[in-house]
């Protein structure tokens, strides 16, 4: 792995400071009523709060539309909270924003490219606005998707060229090249086979243990929550409805069968038959 | 915080830490360079545009070969291609910096743009030093060919005066097209179409193949809106009259001032587009 920059030494962010602090965060997007024809206001984040200590990876499991991704923009600074704070390093995302996107980046499920340009071209784009030179760059892209399975002559090829799970890996590449020290991974290994879904998760435990990173990685991969995560937030319709290790979790929810598929499952209020008559019924 | 001035910079790894410039001019420099990867990824499309480019201006001249030889006639061409060229490097420079946001909301990546740590003037300033550059190279291979095509005498033009108007004309363009980009940042499709619409009512306005005294006057007022018209019609005066530099200075200074104006109020009204759609959710939304 390459030398690891210090993002956060030239801060003077003190070591006790969490890595995210969530207070109170509320988020409304309003949606067309498709029976009375007229707008209205829904909840997405329904006021969450949450502290995630530096190094730590956080699991964020819940249904689609529970609010994971809404979540991890705001962290990002994608969306302004109607309410409630949302803090990195101790600075608030609203009034220290170029601050705050120096010590973050994100993976979103959809790899976000200019298609027709190569891996190389679009990590050249993308780290330049973070003032990386492209020497360094394309030097440490290499290593990266080397250490993710992808072959560094990948680079050369148009992204539009590249499986799902290929552009996934140079996804997070892009963001790693930025040297986060907050990572969001937004399901980074949605829709990716199994062996390159094993080694992005080994990926993300090398990048926690070599970076001094603090992850927050929203998933639907119960297994990924249960293997890679410290903790596990539960989210159900813009709520958390628990965040604890994992084996905690399982003790407290997982039922008989002690799994975190029957955790989720407690929690969001399903059963697991009711969940798989829905899913036959899709 | 303060950032310590004895670290190296954490992403260059250089000894000596980037200054705040230093790191602007790369965002710069990257959105330059990743346009011109673009291009070159989309060179088919950029030969038909051209070759599109060059026989419509061709065409338009060609207009003016229409009547008797003589003086007439060639003033005519050269008025007709003076048209056809600053339409053709004035239109490019609105949709490069209007059509800059709208692109990357198709390709999806203008979260990650939006994301970066730069501020929002670097990212329209990377956009606009583009449009320039692009503008400029398209329209000289556009002059190249109407150069070989038309034989027609240009000895009295002062190019000096033509390329100052058109370099001042060039700001307020920019700052147009920083207030048209705002179009699509609130509404992908609905504020493409609306950039369309602005852009077809410049060019009717704006006198680009006739002198806009031959508007209808219920419309002809808007022409003294358009900064274009007041382009067309000095670098013409400049070509077909020999306008000097000196003679041209002051329009140059008001087209400059126009633009001077436009450029902060296009990035004032950027940022309020920019803090709706991250209010409403608007850059993407999913989840």
């Amino acid at each position: 792995m390459a030398t690891v920059p210090d993002m956060l030494g030239p801060l003077n962010i003190s070591a006790d400071t969490p890595a995210l602090r969530i207070r109170g965060v509320e988020k409304h997007f309003r949606e067309k009523d498709p029976e009375t024809g007229r707008w209205r206001p829904v909840a997405a984040v329904a006021g969450l709060d949450l502290e995630v200590p530096r190094g730590e990876i956080l699991g964020i499991l819940g249904p689609n539309g529970s609010g994971k991704s809404t979540l991890i923009r705001l962290v990002a600074t994608l969306l302004l909270a109607d309410r409630g704070r949302v803090e990195v390093f101790g600075l608030d995302v609203e009034r220290n924003r170029l601050l705050v996107r120096r010590l973050i980046n994100r993976v979103s499920v959809e790899a976000s490219f200019f298609k027709k340009l190569t891996a190389a071209e679009n990590l050249a784009y993308a780290t330049g606005l973070y003032g990386v030179p492209n020497r360094v760059a394309q030097a440490r892209a290499r290593e990266i998707l080397e250490r993710l399975g992808l072959p560094a002559k990948k680079l050369s090829v148009p992204l539009e060229q590249l499986s799902r799970g290929q552009q996934q890996k140079v996804a997070i590449a892009r963001a790693l090249l930025t040297s986060p020290t907050l990572m969001l991974l937004d399901e980074p290994t949605t829709g990716l086979d199994p062996k390159s879904r094993r080694e992005v998760q080994e990926f993300v435990l090398e990048v926690r243990a070599t970076h001094d990173a603090t992850i927050v990685i929203s998933t639907h991969d119960m297994d990924e929550a249960d293997r890679i995560c410290d903790r596990v937030a539960i989210i159900n319709a813009g709520r958390f409805a628990a965040i604890d290790r994992s084996d905690r979790l399982k003790a407290r929810w997982g039922g008989s069968a002690g799994t975190m598929e029957q955790v989720f499952f407690t929690l969001i209020g399903e059963h697991l038959d009711e969940a798989d008559a829905e899913e036959g019924g899709d | 915080m303060q950032a310590s001035e004895s670290r190296p910079d954490p992403l260059s790894g250089r000894r000596r830490p980037l200054s705040a410039l230093e790191r602007e001019l790369r965002a710069v420099w990257a959105l330059v360079r990743r346009n011109f990867h673009l291009i070159r990824r989309y060179l088919g499309w950029e030969i038909v545009f051209l070759f599109y480019n060059v026989v419509n201006t061709l065409t338009i001249g060609l207009i003016g070969l229409a009547l008797p030889a003589g003086a007439a006639r060639n003033r005519e061409v050269v008025y007709l291609a003076i048209g056809a060229l600053l339409w053709n490097f004035l239109s490019i420079l609105f949709q490069e910096v209007s059509n800059s946001v709208q692109w990357e909301r198709w390709e999806g990546t203008i979260e990650y743009s939006f994301m970066a740590p730069i501020h929002r003037l670097t990212y329209l300033l990377g956009v606009c030093v583009w449009a320039v550059l692009y503008g400029l190279v398209r329209t000289m291979v556009v002059l190249v060919g109407v150069a070989l095509f038309f034989h027609v005498s240009i000895a009295r033009a002062d190019l000096a005066g033509a390329g100052l108007v058109l370099l001042a004309s060039s700001v307020p363009f920019i700052g147009l097209g920083l207030i048209a980009a705002i179009l699509p940042l609130l509404s992908t499709e609905r504020g493409a179409q609306a950039t369309q619409v602005i852009q077809g009512v410049l060019l009717l306005i704006s006198g680009v193949y006739y002198p806009v005294s031959v508007l209808p006057g219920w419309i002809s007022w808007a022409s003294v809106l358009s900064p274009a018209t007041y382009t067309l019609e000095y670098v013409r005066s400049t070509i077909l009259n020999g306008a000097s530099v000196r003679g041209v200075l002051p329009i140059s200074g008001l087209l400059l001032l126009w633009g001077v104006v436009l450029i902060p109020v296009g990035l004032a009204l950027f940022m309020w587009a920019e803090r709706h759609a991250l209010r409403v959710g608007a850059l993407k939304r999913n989840g």
